[in-house]
């Protein structure tokens, strides 16, 4: 015991080793954080899309991303209406509702999109309504009129003939000066919707709300279905970590007992795991996960048993053999046979503890082999699908022509979390290497 | 020149650094080689022996602390060549050495013949021929048949190999070999072999050897000298005639008192205690803890005296005409 | 010696090992132990001596149940060893104690001397730990490694060589065997130090009447710490007596080539040089034909010692020696 205690202290010697302790330690308490906040089955549902994120923008970089530039982006903000303000005129036959949505607007930068949310109670017939914009500088423009259902998203961008209208598209015509110019520039002011709602029935309400994109969204921005790529990013800290532990400890602990017993009953046993290891190393790992992904399943497990399978008679038999070969012959062995240790004992108790120590540095460096591994596969989509891990967001990303487009922060930063694991497991790996195997010290 | 030792050490100090301290391997150490002579140094394990032996012939380890003192082959001094004069003249060319476990450092992947000839080809020059010859020359100096020339290192006996390293120390004909336990590994009946052959080599070519060994039977089978090494330090330099017979040195006594032999019936005597640690060695007498006959004076490290011609003893019970 | 049965008893042992390419091709056996027979009595102190490749650490191996006998008996109290099953083969290992040649490796490095002590009792099924405790300490009392606290927390890289093998001798005790195999116990120890462990072996054999199997190539040492001598050569034993009569009255040319090697400290040893048999230790895989020591033996009758092997002869009572020159 007193080694290892002893080989802590040396471990605080090293800054590399402190630097990757404490990255290793960010990252688990982000998987903690991660999977209290947001539990996996609500977070598989969410990242299933949908209307959960409705609200969100397409495609928007983080904000500090802008700031960081020197923007002023605009933030999505929803127009909500002022009870105060509601006109209500009873006519025989129903109502005439006037809803003003008021805001105003000084963005360095036009919105992405416009919806507006339509919520209408009503027994049988559903009302109608005409819309209105009115900018900062006194115009008025018809946005046209629609019946409204119960619930209702009129996509303000998407109307062909306002854009035909207004020489661009609606969420940069509607908020630029008259002159539908090349170049728009944003007109700052206070905009206003106005909505004028006829309701046929007595009790019927309707309830508006008008979401103005903007180009930036929250801590990590947002993808091609409007998914916050926090939510990934988060969750694939704890499904990273947790593959390349599994993964890590399930070759390295069968590679052990198996080598083991391969040096203690020499013979036959031990030259059919020699020939078996030889051809399993030369056999292609990555070929052979696309083959069982497409062929059979890509659920997570599949995959992390697959590398487990073929991870097991790797190189690391032979490093572990020829580490174990000197050990096998060393006299204590054959003492404890002496005495009558049977040849379990002998294997897990004074083989094995030998070599221990030589195994934790290259268990941890071993780690972010498999979490690479993971994501490697994801991003060649062969990843589970339904997972959000810093893999897929890298296929979503390929997949979408992300760096053509512009949208670099969807590949930077899964890509920078998965650097910082490497170099987090990295830098305490090499750190235990120099503590616990002295032939490589300088000094 | 001529009445000069064949080699003279006076005040020679190894020290490393190691991780619990500084090592005083070799801590002041003086004593003559003279021309067709054996020299056996004596000590146990921890004495420094195997350092000194490397310190004479300048095979350093990395983290040398202190190297000094003096060095003279016939009469000149060493210590102050650069290390390629030093190698081209000195090392293997005038000194020979035969380092421990060296049958264990033979290149397994090159035929024996070729190796011992190769530092001929490489240091001297000489053509491939020439080298051969004098290496089958040299193998039926230390008693291997020419057959083994061709032949592996793994082909060979432990008694054989040391045989071939002993014919590479001796190639060069230098004039003093310096082995490290040259038999401690090897049978009964191989060593006394190899010391009967030692023993011819000095004879017919009048090689000079200093026999660094633990082993008490050994040194006395071809010793004309004998040097006790203790804590770093020589503590006794005798002949053999009177380091076998009577030693002085209470080390030494008690040394001979210890070794079990085969033709008495006195049952042998260990000695209590263990030597001191080379890192802290003890400020006076460094033999002292474990002496019968320390006295106050121990207290102060003592000096080497020369009681009589061909003994010195390190021991304040000769400085008052002590027990001799 | 004593009127009881003998403690061990030995006939006509061969132990050969098989040499096997690729784990089952097979090319051949090292007859490593070739025609062994003797008896150890119960409190008697024995020495094997030879040199290397004589077969001795085998015979060693085999009394100690690491080898199953290829042929031949080792019988202890009436049973063979060859016919014991896997539980009471675990027993009688546990009856025998091993006291090995390095002190260094002999302990595993990463365990406090407590822990060693302890793993012998634990695999005997020892489930008590005072019970475990108490052995312990009495074991480290008898090798003089006292007070016990202070060692069984340390861990082997502290020790000397002495303290280690020390330790070695305990862990071989803790069993309480009946027969102690100790290969070559002091040849790893300085000089001063071989005398201190051969005494304690001595007094440890004295006080639990305990039986001593010595392995060693040095005959000087085996004077003064056995009652009998049993010389091996290639597999065999080759001479048998107690210990004064053969040092004395050595038959065996092999013995007296030995004794003539071995020098007591003499500055006169370097003005003469000593009467060696020239020629390397057999192979065992390709023994030589007849008696085993022919091709060195200075005493060879050709015709005789190159065709049969010798039978034991009795030159002297007591003594008994395999050599043609005795008939």
């Amino acid at each position: 015991m007193n080694r290892w205690v002893e080989g802590l202290r040396q471990l605080r010697q090293y800054p590399s080793a402190v630097a990757g302790a404490l990255i290793i330690l960010f990252l688990i308490g982000l998987s903690i954080y991660t999977v209290i906040a947001i539990p996996y089955g609500q977070a598989l549902e969410r990242w299933r899309g949908g209307a959960y994120w409705e609200r969100n923008p397409v495609n928007a970089e983080p904000i500090w991303l802008d700031r960081l530039t020197g923007g002023n982006l605009p933030k999505t903000f929803t127009v909500k209406p002022d009870p105060d303000t509601v006109a209500s005129e009873a006519f025989p036959g129903g109502r005439r509702v006037t809803i003003p949505l008021d805001f105003s607007f000084d963005a360095g930068g036009f919105p992405s999109e416009l919806n507006l949310f339509l919520d209408a109670e009503y027994d049988e017939r559903a009302p109608f309504v005409r819309l209105t914009w009115h900018t900062p500088d006194g115009r008025s423009i018809p946005l046209g009129s629609h019946q409204v259902g119960h619930h209702d998203r009129i996509g303000l961008s998407r109307d062909w003939d306002l854009e035909r209208r207004l020489g661009n598209v609606p969420h940069v015509g509607l908020f630029a000066g008259p002159d539908p110019a090349p170049d728009p520039q944003v007109l700052d002011g206070d905009y206003e919707l106005t909505l004028d709602a006829i309701l046929f029935e007595p009790d019927a309400s309707l309830d508006a709300n008008l979401v103005v994109y903007g180009q930036v969204h929250g801590l990590a921005g947002t993808d091609h279905q409007r998914r916050d790529l926090l939510l990934a990013l988060l969750w694939g800290t704890p499904v990273a970590l947790a593959f390349g532990l599994l993964a890590t400890a399930g070759t390295t602990i069968t590679t052990l007992v198996i080598a083991a017993v391969g040096v203690w009953y020499r013979g036959w046993v031990d030259a059919v795991i020699q020939r078996l290891t030889e051809v399993n190393m030369i056999l292609p790992l990555l070929p052979i996960l696309v083959m069982v992904g497409t062929l059979y399943s890509t659920s997570i497990w599949a995959m992390l048993g697959v590398v487990i399978a073929l991870g097991i008679f790797s190189a690391g038999i032979k490093m572990y053999r020829a580490m174990l070969l000197p050990i096998r012959e060393a006299p204590y062995i054959e003492a404890a046979q002496a005495y009558g240790a049977s040849n379990a004992r002998i294997i897990l108790r004074y083989m094995i503890p030998r070599i221990l120590p030589v195994m934790i540095p290259t268990f941890v460096t071993l780690i972010p082999t498999f979490v690479f591994l993971e994501a490697s596969l994801a991003l060649l989509g062969l990843g589970d699908p339904s997972l959000p891990t810093w893999g897929k967001i890298l296929n979503d990303a390929q997949n979408q022509s992300a760096l053509y487009h512009g949208f670099f922060y969807w590949v930077l930063e899964p890509a920078a979390l998965l650097m910082l694991t490497g170099l987090g497991f990295a830098m305490l790996g090499f750190a235990l290497d120099r503590v616990f195997n002295p032939r490589l010290r300088t000094q | 020149m001529a009445d000069d030792p064949l080699l003279s050490v006076d005040g020679l100090r190894l020290h490393y650094r190691a991780r619990s301290g500084i090592v005083h391997a070799v801590d002041g150490v003086s004593f003559d080689v003279r021309r067709n002579e054996a020299l056996v140094i004596l000590g146990e394990s921890g004495c420094g022996k195997s350092s000194l032996a490397k310190a004479l012939l300048r095979v350093l380890p990395r983290n040398v602390q202190t190297f000094d003192g003096s060095i003279r082959v016939d009469g000149e001094e060493t210590m102050g060549y650069a290390e390629e004069r030093f190698r081209q003249e000195i090392r293997w060319q005038r000194i020979g050495l035969v380092m421990q476990a060296a049958m264990n450092a033979l290149n397994p992947v090159v035929r024996v013949g070729e190796q011992v000839a190769e530092p001929l080809r490489v240091h001297l020059g000489w053509s491939r021929q020439r080298a051969q010859a004098r290496a089958r020359e040299v193998f039926d100096l230390v008693g291997v048949s020419q057959d083994f020339l061709e032949r592996y290192p793994f082909e060979l006996s432990g008694g054989m190999r040391q045989r071939v390293v002993l014919a590479m120390a001796l190639i060069a004909e230098p004039d003093l070999v310096i082995m490290d336990e040259p038999t401690s590994a090897l049978d009964v009946l191989t060593q006394a072999s190899i010391m009967n052959r030692l023993k011819r080599i000095k004879r017919e070519l009048g090689t000079s050897f200093i026999l660094i060994t633990h082993d008490v039977a050994t040194s006395s089978e071809i010793a004309d000298r004998v040097a006790l090494m203790y804590a770093g330090q020589m503590v006794e330099i005798s002949n053999a005639e009177h380091f076998f017979h009577d030693p002085a040195h209470p080390y030494a006594q008690a040394l001979m008192a210890s070794v079990p032999r085969l033709h008495q019936a006195e049952r042998p005597e260990h000695i209590p205690g263990e030597p001191p640690s080379l890192a802290d060695p003890p400020a006076g007498c460094r033999f002292a803890e474990r002496c019968p006959k320390r006295f106050g004076r121990c207290a102060e490290a003592p000096d080497m005296l020369t009681v009589e011609h061909d003994r010195s003893v390190r021991c304040w019970l000769f400085r008052y005409g002590g027990n001799l | 010696m004593s009127t009881q049965q003998p403690l061990l008893s030995v006939e006509d042992l061969h132990t050969w090992f098989e040499l096997r390419h690729w784990g089952f091709l097979r090319v051949g056996s090292v007859r490593a132990v070739d025609g062994v027979t003797f008896a150890l009595d119960h409190g008697e102190s024995v020495a094997f001596v030879g040199e290397s490749g004589c077969g001795k650490s085998s015979l060693a191996r085999t009394l100690l149940g690491l080898h199953r006998p290829t042929s031949g008996r080792v019988v202890c109290e009436g049973r063979s060893l060859g016919d014991l099953g896997r539980a009471e083969l675990k027993a009688y290992r546990g009856r025998v104690g091993y006291v090995q040649q390095d002190p260094y490796g002999a302990l595993p490095p990463f365990m406090d001397i407590g822990r060693i002590l302890a793993e012998p009792l634990k695999v005997h099924g020892v489930r008590d730990r005072a019970e475990r405790e108490r052995r312990i300490e009495a074991a480290l009392a008898e090798v003089r490694l006292t007070p016990a606290k202070t060692y069984t927390s340390k861990f082997p890289h502290m020790l000397s060589g002495g303290q280690l093998q020390r330790v070695v001798i305990a862990r071989a005790l803790v069993l309480e065997p009946s027969l102690l195999v100790a290969d070559e116990p002091v040849s790893m120890l300085d000089a001063s130090v071989r005398v201190e462990i051969l005494e304690l072996l001595r007094r440890i054999r004295a006080q639990r009447n305990l039986t001593l199997a010595f392995i060693t190539h040095d005959l000087s040492t085996v004077r003064h710490f056995a009652d009998r001598i049993f010389v091996m050569y290639a597999g065999r034993i080759v001479e048998q007596a107690p210990v004064d009569e053969l040092l004395e009255h050595p038959q065996h040319p092999y013995t007296q080539a030995l004794l003539t090697a071995l020098a007591d400290p003499d500055p006169d040893n370097a003005q003469r040089e000593r009467p060696v048999p020239g020629g390397e230790a057999p192979s065992l895989l390709h023994p030589p034909t007849g008696c085993r020591f022919h091709p060195r033996c200075p005493h060879a009758m050709a015709g005789t010692c190159d065709v049969e092997d010798p039978p034991r002869f009795e030159p002297r009572p007591g003594h008994h020696s395999a050599c043609w020159l005795h008939r």
